[in-house]
């Protein structure tokens, strides 16, 4: 067995796996709260890939008449300082995040798992320093660690993926790491050694798939605290610069001030940012309760 | 213990190294950025101004200097302010400490009996909506929520709370900071509760619970003193991470409720490329992070004698 079997983990658990809709039908039943989560990050796939057809004002185009315009019927969720919808800019936010989401999440868990597989895998003093490396790394506060490279980078659209990417990569590395440990002491590995396979096919066609279901769970769990770091470093200044309509950055443009006179520009970006977090949130805590049975109650 | 405290070390060390390596990777020292604003740039002036801060000098030596000065208690000037950099940082010291004692004690008050509550009411209509609640603290971003909370000041009291260096007594200095402190604590709250929860989940699953249960304990003892005991032991090995969010929510915080505190003049140090302020700053949160890892290790080995370090 090289892979794990995941209808057989479906069925232990109670499921019709006959069609592929009665797995879905039983994710539904069995985790309510997954599936809503399933559908806020549809709803943000959705507004992300069809911007353009869902808006109506171009998000970047200002109109000083429209200057902090109330919301209203023109403009939904009403107008920034320079008249630029913000409805429209919500919408293409989404595209932002969820750029520097998986722009960072690509980066950081290609890394990542790289480092993780050979550090478990092939052990020795390559496994120890690459271990005191992400100790180190790992000492610093997430948002910390972000602040200082997005600084050391300077502020742009790729320094930002950049940035996070780098300190997503420990904790990608180390529950890889973990995984890889104990599946490399597992009988099919040892099959394969038997067999006279190289250590790198073993690695890679062996040990890599079956290390699937911890690094799904991880992954979830990480977009969405990617997309709070995206905003809160835009917040800070430090993150996605201007004109992209970035949800943190909208907030942070003198926001204490708004909160007096245009409450809408406060409530609107940060209740999208909550709202997708939340989304990956839910499900991600589904799929762990799904692909970690010792989490199951 | 002697081995880990020379491994808390050798980390702190590694710290140092990457700070200050990847400081010095900013495109433009804070030479640029003052000639930026003046819009002007004399070679020679620009030339002395890095000489005078030793920005000139190799990278090597540059540490050597942080290093040798740290370890002599000497952390150097602001480049920004050009007072020593103690004097910047120190008066911001208990100002956030307040803040995070506080924000800690909301979180532990709310989120410990919260996850309680929802592990021994698993899967009920409370359990559900508290589980919904902790999942929406994590999903909100800290500084949002303190701007939320700044709204509803206006909205009911048509103000907002204006942080003072001098508070008129104790009790109106509690207030003060409470509102910050409740933001910040609110997130952390969100977290313990989860923690706890799946933690008691575990423990009450145990023989030693069915034990108790069985020769006629209360529900009441079995929660809080049986089970409660044993579920907060993961629960105190996350302490480092807690402190970790914390301090994010430190940093957003203080910016939107403006108050002068260490966490918030980072992010101006960053801004400033003032590196001296940086990278003790940097060193002075890694210091304390690694020691609470340091202390929380033998805390754990202390409360749970299953587990012995070997030295």
């Amino acid at each position: 067995m090289s892979t794990i079997d995941y209808s057989a983990e479906l069925s232990a658990a109670g499921a019709n796996v006959k069609s592929r809709w009665g797995a879905v039908r039983f994710f539904i039943w069995r985790y309510p709260l997954g599936a809503v989560g399933a559908v806020i990050m549809a709803v943000f796939l959705f507004a992300a890939a069809f911007a353009p057809y869902i808006t109506v004002y171009d998000p970047l185009s200002t109109n000083a008449a429209a200057s902090l315009a109330r919301p209203s019927i023109q403009h939904w969720l009403g107008c920034d300082f320079m008249g630029r919808d913000l409805y429209s800019r919500i919408i293409y936010g989404a595209r932002i995040s969820l750029m520097v989401a998986c722009g960072s999440m690509l980066l950081g868990t290609t890394v990542g798992i790289t480092v993780g597989l050979l550090s478990g895998y092939l052990l020795g003093w390559f496994d120890l320093i690459t271990q005191r490396f992400l100790e180190m790394m790992q000492a610093l506060p997430l948002l910390v660690m972000a602040i200082i490279m997005a600084a050391a980078l300077g502020p742009s659209l790729h320094n930002t993926i950049l940035a996070i990417a780098f300190v997503l990569v420990p904790s990608v590395a180390r529950v890889i790491r973990a995984t890889t440990l104990s599946l490399r002491e597992q009988p099919f590995v040892e099959a394969a050694k038997a067999i006279g396979m190289n250590e790198r096919r073993i690695m890679i066609r062996h040990v890599l798939p079956n290390t699937l279901a911890p690094f799904i769970v991880l992954a979830t769990a990480q977009f969405g605290a990617t997309i709070l770091i995206e905003a809160t470093l835009s917040f800070l200044g430090l993150g996605v610069p201007e004109p992209h309509p970035s949800w943190g950055r909208m907030l942070s443009e003198s926001a204490a001030e708004y909160v007096r006179t245009a409450p809408w520009l406060v409530i609107f970006p940060g209740a999208a940012i909550s709202f997708v977090v939340f989304g990956t949130n839910l499900l991600g805590d589904a799929l762990r309760d799904l692909l970690d049975p010792r989490q199951r109650s | 213990m002697v081995r880990r405290f020379g491994l808390m070390l050798v980390t702190l060390f590694g710290i140092s190294v990457i700070i200050f390596v990847l400081l010095r990777l900013t495109p433009g020292n804070i030479a640029d950025i003052l000639f930026d604003a003046g819009g002007f740039v004399d070679p020679a002036d620009k030339a002395r101004i890095e000489a005078d801060l030793g920005l000139d000098r190799p990278i090597p030596v540059q540490y050597a200097v942080w290093i040798g000065g740290l370890l002599r208690g000497d952390i150097g000037f602001s480049y920004q302010t050009e007072k020593p950099a103690i004097e910047e940082i120190a008066p911001r010291i208990p100002i956030t400490a307040r803040l995070a004692a506080l924000a800690l004690t909301f979180a532990v008050l709310i989120g410990v009996p919260l996850g309680v509550l929802s592990a021994v009411r698993q899967d009920t209509w409370l359990d559900y909506t508290l589980r919904v609640i902790s999942l929406s603290g994590l999903a909100m971003p800290a500084f949002w929520l303190g701007l939320l909370i700044l709204m509803a000041f206006v909205a009911w009291f048509g103000t907002i709370p204006i942080y003072s260096s001098e508070p008129s007594g104790f009790w109106s200095s509690l207030l003060m900071y409470s509102v910050p402190a409740a933001a910040v604590g609110f997130r952390s709250s969100a977290f313990l509760t989860r923690l706890t929860r799946s933690s008691m989940l575990e423990v009450l699953r145990q023989d030693y619970i069915r034990t108790a249960r069985s020769k006629g304990a209360s529900e009441m003892t079995i929660n809080y003193y049986h089970a409660l005991k044993n579920a907060m032991l993961p629960v105190i090995t996350v302490i480092g991470l807690e402190a970790g969010i914390l301090l994010g929510g430190l940093i957003v915080t203080e910016t939107v409720f403006n108050i002068p505190g260490v966490a918030r003049f980072l992010v101006e140090a960053v801004r400033w490329r003032d590196y001296p302020m940086v990278q003790n700053l940097v060193m002075f949160i890694a210091i304390v992070v690694v020691t609470i890892n340091f202390i929380v290790d033998m805390l754990y080995a202390y409360l749970d004698p299953r587990i012995k370090y070997a030295d």
